[in-house]
């Protein structure tokens, strides 16, 4: 769904008619929906991570996968694009190698194209800088309505690009959103609360961020897994996209790592086998912890 | 000598101050020679009183006018900021606390530390201390030259204690810009009755796993138990992803850092993940199938069993108790 300018003949429709019955007329005002989904290649987080001792950032040498937090945000775009009635799901990633083997699960569960911003420069990346790069990436895709990204990574969890880029594009954002519907130009968000959710909208273009489990995200098929081999992935470096070396990596980055230390251990205590008493082991520990 | 000004994003709910908006004022006080806080809501007058009894000299308040508090809230700070040149800016863990730390790290263009779970000054220089790798790495971050520097904190990282002040100053913010980010706006609020204690605040947690085979067996097992034990109820970030249980309920290091005094895992495995944001609770109970489950590695009592048998048992016993 584009912007309005872009189409302002288009008749306009109340917000809230987005369900069944009421979208008998959707074809007079479907239009296509240009959305980037911000992902993230991870190593795989059920290996134990490791600190490069030297340079003090996540060892990322193995193979890296799609970081499951952003298949939601994939699936969410697939979804958004479908009930649009078109228009192109773009991702865009950051890596300090040439790495694509995450990007290709994306692009199999239907992704169009992605666009890779990879440079060894990146390493020690902060947050803020990773937005700078998104946002410059965002641009170059051109024509957007809609950035979706997950909450955080899983193994970085900084968590604030998305409230970063949609500041840098000067773009409203809405994050923590757990149900998104798009409607002639404005995007519907329920926005996870401390107490429950709020109900948030703006106008398009916008960045929103989706928690887990919003939406299931498919498995890629067979046939998308052969099509997204062949699927445009745009390789920059940070120069391309106006970055300069030092605006980059840990010479960008306002913050440097001091120290590294191993938690101290929490020790086992007793551990029983339930031959159907169990129970009453645990009822008497809660009882001596006055907690019963 | 501290640092000579501290500044913490405020935060409300149900008119009242944030435990973690207490405990950043606390630390604040610590370190800070002076203490203000920005808050933004149209109850200013009210949390004065609070805020200024655990440090706070200032509130400088903004309304929300219908917008999200994370866009008014940098959007105030970032003027502020501007005006009177605070050395540090602490933010709470929270959705709003995040929204703002986030927003106003891009209009200031400074990096942030989050998922903060110590600080410490030396001179100048201040760092952040986060638990990585499920907690069993601990890292230090010292924030460069440029101030002021942005840090959020998790609850619970510090202990919140009066100072016995009087009632801040409120100051009204105006002329606030917010660009587009203005346009969004909060169109209703929809509270999910909570019964029992909050997640952060309950004595006793009670949280389930993939162990316990499907969603529908949350509330019988995972909510039934805390319940019986006046507790919160919580879930491993895989039922969260499968869509078993909201996200609100999650406790890991993307979720809530939570620590109890009893902490009680259902068929949870133990992924670091899941590991960092329980780790630190007084007491932890673990049932699960899999004797080699890292959980039980960490596990005060664990029982080697199936969820489905032992926990109904467990239930029954303290409901005949009661």
């Amino acid at each position: 769904m584009a912007r309005t300018d872009k189409n302002p003949a288009r008749p306009q429709f109340p917000s809230t008619s987005t369900t069944g019955a009421e979208r008998l007329h959707e074809d007079e005002w479907s239009d296509s929906m240009n959305i980037v989904v911000c992902v993230k290649q991870i190593p795989d987080p059920a290996v134990p991570g490791e600190l490069d001792p030297e340079t003090k950032t996540l060892k990322r040498e193995g193979k890296l996968i799609l970081d499951e937090s952003d298949s939601y945000g994939v699936e969410m775009a697939l979804q958004l694009a479908d009930t649009a009635g078109g228009g192109d799901v773009t991702l865009v990633s950051l890596a300090p190698n040439d790495e694509v083997s995450g990007l290709r699960t994306a692009l199999a569960m239907g992704a169009a194209k992605a666009v890779l911003v990879s440079d060894p420069e990146f390493l020690g990346t902060d947050a803020l800088t990773t937005s700078k790069v998104i946002a410059k990436a965002v641009e170059r895709v051109g024509d957007v309505d809609l950035v979706l990204t997950a909450t955080e990574s899983t193994d970085g969890y900084t968590g604030t690009i998305p409230a970063q880029v949609g500041e840098l594009l000067g773009w409203p954002s809405l994050t923590f959103a757990k149900e998104v519907e798009i409607t002639d130009g404005t995007v519907k968000v329920q926005r996870q609360t401390e107490a429950g959710y709020d109900v948030v909208e703006a106008s398009l273009p916008a960045v929103v961020s989706v928690t887990a489990g919003v939406v299931e995200p498919r498995y890629p098929s067979f046939k998308g897994i052969m099509a997204a081999k062949s699927k445009p992935v745009d390789t920059l470096a940070a120069t391309d996209i106006g970055f300069e070396a030092g605006q980059v990596g840990w010479a960008g980055a306002g913050q440097q790592i001091t120290k590294v230390e191993a938690a101290p251990e929490r020790q086992a205590g007793e551990k029983i086998e339930d031959d159907g008493d169990a129970h009453e082991r645990v009822v008497e520990f809660l009882d001596t912890l006055k907690v019963i | 000598m501290g640092i000579p000004k501290v500044w913490v994003f405020a935060e409300a709910a149900d008119g009242e101050l944030t435990s973690a908006t207490l405990e950043l004022l606390t630390k604040a006080r610590e370190i800070g020679d002076s203490v203000e806080a920005v808050y933004v809501g149209d109850d200013a007058a009210a949390v004065a009183g609070p805020a200024g009894e655990h440090g706070a000299t200032t509130l400088y308040a903004a309304p929300t006018d219908g917008m999200l508090i994370g866009a008014v809230g940098a959007a105030a700070l970032a003027k502020l900021v501007a005006e009177h040149s605070p050395d540090l800016v602490l933010f709470a863990q929270s959705y709003d606390g995040r929204d703002a730390i986030a927003r106003l790290s891009a209009k200031l263009d400074r990096t942030v530390l989050t998922n903060g779970a110590s600080i410490a000054v030396d001179g100048d220089t201040v760092t952040v201390g986060t638990a990585i790798f499920g907690g069993n790495t601990l890292v230090d971050t010292a924030f460069g030259a440029d101030k002021p520097g942005l840090a959020a904190f998790r609850p619970k990282s510090f202990a919140a204690e009066p100072s016995g002040g009087a009632a801040a100053q409120v100051v009204a913010v105006e002329g606030i810009d917010l660009g587009r980010a203005g346009e969004a706006k909060v169109l209703e609020h929809h509270v999910e009755e909570l019964e029992g204690p909050k997640l952060e605040d309950a004595t006793v947690v009670v949280s389930g796993g993939r162990g316990i085979g499907a969603a529908e067996n949350y509330e019988p097992l995972v909510e039934e138990l805390a319940k019986a034990l006046k507790g919160a109820s919580g879930a491993s970030r895989a039922i969260v992803d499968a869509g078993w249980v909201p996200y609100s309920k999650q406790v890991g290091q993307t979720g809530k850092i939570v620590k109890p005094k009893v902490y009680i895992a259902l068929g949870i495995s133990g992924a670091t993940q899941h590991m960092v944001g329980m780790k630190s609770s007084d007491n932890i109970i673990a049932v699960n199938k899999d004797p080699e489950a890292p959980i039980f590695s960490v596990a005060d009592l664990g029982v080697v069993g199936d969820v489905h048998k032992v926990v109904p048992k467990i239930i029954e016993a303290i409901k005949s108790r009661s």
